[in-house]
């Protein structure tokens, strides 16, 4: 019942999406208001409505109604209730579901803005946000339905919607259960921020689209949409990092990025997204580059599409998977017409969208945002061609290739490094016009500290040539930063009684986007510092000890002492090992690594012990145990140096998004305030 | 008794072949144990050839457990890690490698990175040059912010409080 009313629902919305689309379309043709504003009513229905599919297939979840294939898929008795609802986005159906939801959250929220200064963009708004929704809401529709049940019919075993002809509803007693990897809080965090991150970005580009057929191509979009793109960006970051942090929890392999083509899906997006958010400003400070920014933005967007096409196909798996699959060649259709169409609009404003503004010098920060751009786009058309290639290479030869991190590394690296030399210098620079002159005057003091830090690097032995540019990198960004910010604490801290903490908060808390991006990169920095730490100087050993035994690894050795396997009550079977660690032959506590088997899925986890500190991580696998006797197990044991540096500059890094992102006060009411007093006055 | 003894004859036969196979085998095993980390470092740098994207040091399935042994038996056997590579790939295709090899379409592969970068790197000079030449027209205005307003942000500030400092 519940279901048959879901996808009911499910139908409505559909309907309604595409009326809103016709209704957008004519009212802005014919330069009708009462249509657009049916259009706008139509669009801001879809988020209660799919919020009722939401709520009834959360509803089949909670209750364990096996008969549907998606419930049985991803939910079984023994799962706690969190999880039976956070099971909502742990299959396909049910993410297209979220994913639907989420997108139309996002786009009722834009029509309840004040359109006033930008009624012309407003049907275009809606065509495009409603035609992305009306896009997935055709994909579960007809493709793949949550609500589909089990049947029994004369044919055999089916999965559908409504009964077939001599069909018997089949009711399963118990589910199969959520893949356990999808179990972990990082796993229930993380999609929906890369969801939020990716429907968000769908804002920007309508504003964009909408700005091209209009025909207003000043830099009014982007002023609207600067803070939903920084949203977008801040979503798309929280996933990436909580991503990172999960498959470091989780997947057991010591590292926290692969380089997996569904780690470069959501990574993608976030590239263009951020040369978008560095563009942007050139455009609203100089005129410049409006055609680069209609571009970004375009191509942020298939991007979106794209990774969402990379993950739910299966064209990873292989391209004649994407060939069967239906709802493959529907989404990569659907990529080529938007993009398509989103071309021959920037082509038809062509003129219309050339630059104000002219570049003057090399140093200036235009120019060094343009070769930020260049590099951030480098980096994009590497991953993209890592990502597509295996494609290319299956379907002309017919044979796969991989990509591991080597082939990344060795062509990214150089231009990672290349950005943070950039995120260092390029505050510094001036818009317009800068020398090497004015550039060495506001560089030297925080570049010679750099060299200090460098020195030090050297003297406490470090040797890779790598390793001594990465952190010469960073401490130059890091001490450029922290200069540049400290100037400005001071300069207000100098004034007045506030001490260096309230400077700090205040300044930020004033010029959120200045100061909100000094924290960012600050933390992209010690980021990088992280990424470094374990990038370069990552050891590993493995070994198989008797109780007892102990295995070395740089200053640390692990004792084996015991091992218990035992069931729990929400089914699995877990083998937990006690390790004592040790660090230069002091002991420094304990340590459980685990395997966890998944009775329901068959499938075996493998959760580390792990040591953290700010200085390294000791990071302990359980491998493998001789069952019978519990008396040998093979451990694998990582040793991984400032990894912990990598989390604590993602926290910054998102707490800089958001104070960037924080709304500003609207002056405008209080305008009015005096403006109304003055009318009262002069009445009076 | 005659039937003991035949008995005696197998089994003392049988005994000398299956020492005489022995012995071979342990001549022909010079080389010393080989360890985990050894095997981890070449299995390091291949990919599980069932699974997608999972390198085979840390694959947890049964098959690449079986694969690992199989690198370790290799290595025993003296053979290089470039020769366990080549073994792996003409088994099971090149998708065991962590790259696609030098060959063929494949070195595309590697041409087209650094020629992203250089068609980029020749697009921005391009669109730089062109921007400064339109800004040294006659007529064009000129834009300059001096060095000094470049810490805009700081002047900003300075003015912020004496405001405040007026206002109190």
């Amino acid at each position: 019942m519940i279901g048959n009313i879901g996808f009911g629902i499910l139908i409505i919305t559909l309907v309604t999406a595409i009326f809103g689309i016709g209704a957008a379309l004519y009212g802005g043709l014919k330069n009708s208001p009462r249509w657009v504003e049916s259009a706008r009513l139509a669009m801001l229905l879809t988020f209660p409505l799919l919020s009722l599919v939401a709520v009834a297939l959360i509803i089949l979840l909670v209750t364990g109604q096996y008969q549907y294939e998606f419930v049985y898929g991803v939910t079984s008795n023994s799962m706690p209730l969190y999880l039976k609802i956070t099971a909502l986005w742990g299959g396909q159906a049910g993410s297209l579901v979220f994913w639907s939801w989420l997108l139309s959250a996002f786009v009722s929220a834009v029509t309840l803005r004040k359109w006033e200064r930008d009624q012309e963009f407003l049907p275009w708004v809606i065509v495009v946000a409603l035609v992305t929704v009306a896009f997935f809401l055709v994909m579960i529709v007809f493709f793949e339905n949550p609500f589909n049940r089990f049947w029994f019919s004369p044919s055999g075993q089916m999965a559908a919607m409504f009964q077939p002809a001599g069909g018997v509803l089949i009711n399963p007693p118990d589910g199969n259960g959520l893949n356990p990897l999808l179990r972990h809080p990082g796993m229930v965090i993380h999609p929906p921020m890369l969801y939020l991150g990716f429907v968000s970005f769908v804002v920007p580009y309508a504003f964009g689209i909408a700005a091209l057929v209009t025909g207003r191509t000043d830099d009014r979009w982007i002023r609207v949409t600067r803070r939903w793109t920084l949203v977008a960006w801040l979503f798309l970051s929280l996933g990436l990092v909580l991503g990172s942090r999960w498959a470091y929890d989780v997947l057991g392999w010591g590292g926290y990025w692969a380089w997996d083509p569904v780690e470069i899906a959501a990574f993608m997006p976030w590239l263009s997204g951020t040369a978008f958010l560095h563009s942007v400003m050139i455009q609203e400070k100089r005129g410049l580059f409006k055609r680069w920014n209609m571009i970004l933005i375009i191509i942020t967007y298939s991007l979106v599409i794209f990774g969402t096409f990379l993950t739910r196909s299966g064209v990873l798996s292989s391209v004649h998977a994407f060939a069967q699959s239906a709802i493959g060649p529907l989404f990569f259709g659907f990529i080529g017409i938007s993009f398509i169409i989103s071309l021959a609009l920037l082509l038809h404003r062509w003129n219309s969208l050339r630059s104000e503004g002219h570049m003057t010098s090399l140093l200036s920060r235009e120019s060094l945002f343009l070769l930020n751009n260049l590099l951030f786009i480098c980096i994009l058309a590497i991953c993209f061609w890592g990502v597509i290639y295996p494609l290319i290479s299956e379907l002309l030869t017919g044979e796969k290739v991989t990509f591991g991190p080597i082939w990344y590394e060795r062509n990214t690296g150089p231009l990672f490094a290349g950005l943070l030399f950039l995120m260092g210098v390029a505050p510094l620079s001036a818009w317009g016009h800068s020398t090497i002159k004015t550039l060495g005057r506001a560089l030297w003091k925080p570049a010679a500290f750099s060299l200090v830090i460098l020195v030090a690097v050297f003297a406490l032995g470090v040797r890779n040539w790598a390793a001594l540019l990465g952190f010469w990198l960073v401490g130059f960004t890091i001490s450029i930063t922290l200069y540049e910010y400290g100037r400005g604490v001071w300069a207000r801290h100098r004034r007045t009684d506030e001490n260096l903490l309230v400077s700090f908060w205040n300044l930020a808390a004033r010029y959120r986007r200045r100061y909100g991006g000094y924290i960012i990169h600050l933390g992209v920095v010690l980021m990088a510092l992280g990424i470094i730490g374990i990038e370069l100087f990552q050891v590993e050993t493995q070994g198989t000890l008797r109780r007892g035994e102990t295995l070395t690894l740089s200053n640390y050795s692990i004792r084996y002492d015991s091992l218990a396997e035992f069931d729990t009550p929400d089914g699995k079977n877990v083998a937990r090992a006690v390790v004592t660690v040790s660090k230069n032959g002091r002991p420094m506590g304990e340590l459980y690594p685990r395997r966890d088997y998944y009775y329901e899925s068959q499938q075996p986890m493998t959760i580390p012990g792990v040591r953290s500190t700010m200085e390294d991580d000791l990071y302990v696998l359980l491998v493998d145990w001789k069952p019978i006797s519990a008396d040998g197990a093979t451990f694998k044991v990582y040793h991984n140096p400032l990894v912990n540096w990598l989390w604590v500059g993602g926290f910054i890094f998102i707490l800089g998004t958001m104070v960037a992102a924080w709304p500003d006060k609207d002056p405008q009411p209080a305008r009015r305030k005096v403006n109304r007093r003055a009318v009262a006055a002069s009445k009076a | 008794m005659k039937k003991n003894r035949w008995i005696w004859i197998t089994l003392l036969l049988s005994l000398a072949a299956v020492v005489m196979s022995v012995r071979p085998a342990e001549a022909q095993t010079p080389f010393p144990p080989v360890s985990d980390d050894e095997v981890n470092a070449v299995a390091k740098e291949m990919y599980c050839p069932v699974c997608e994207n999972i390198p085979l040091d840390v694959c947890p399935t049964q098959a690449c457990a079986q694969w690992r042994e199989l690198i370790r038996l290799k290595l025993s056997e003296g053979w290089s890690e470039g020769q366990i590579k080549e073994y792996f790939a003409n088994q099971y295709g090149d998708r065991v490698l962590e790259e696609p090899p030098r060959r063929g379409l494949h070195w595309l592969v590697y041409i087209l990175p650094p020629t992203f970068f250089i068609i980029g790197l020749v697009i921005v000079w391009r669109v730089f040059r062109t921007s400064r030449k339109g800004a040294a027209l006659p007529g064009a205005p000129v834009e300059t912010i001096s060095p000094a307003e470049e810490s805009d942000v700081l002047r900003r500030i300075e003015e912020d409080l004496q405001r405040r400092e007026r206002d109190s």
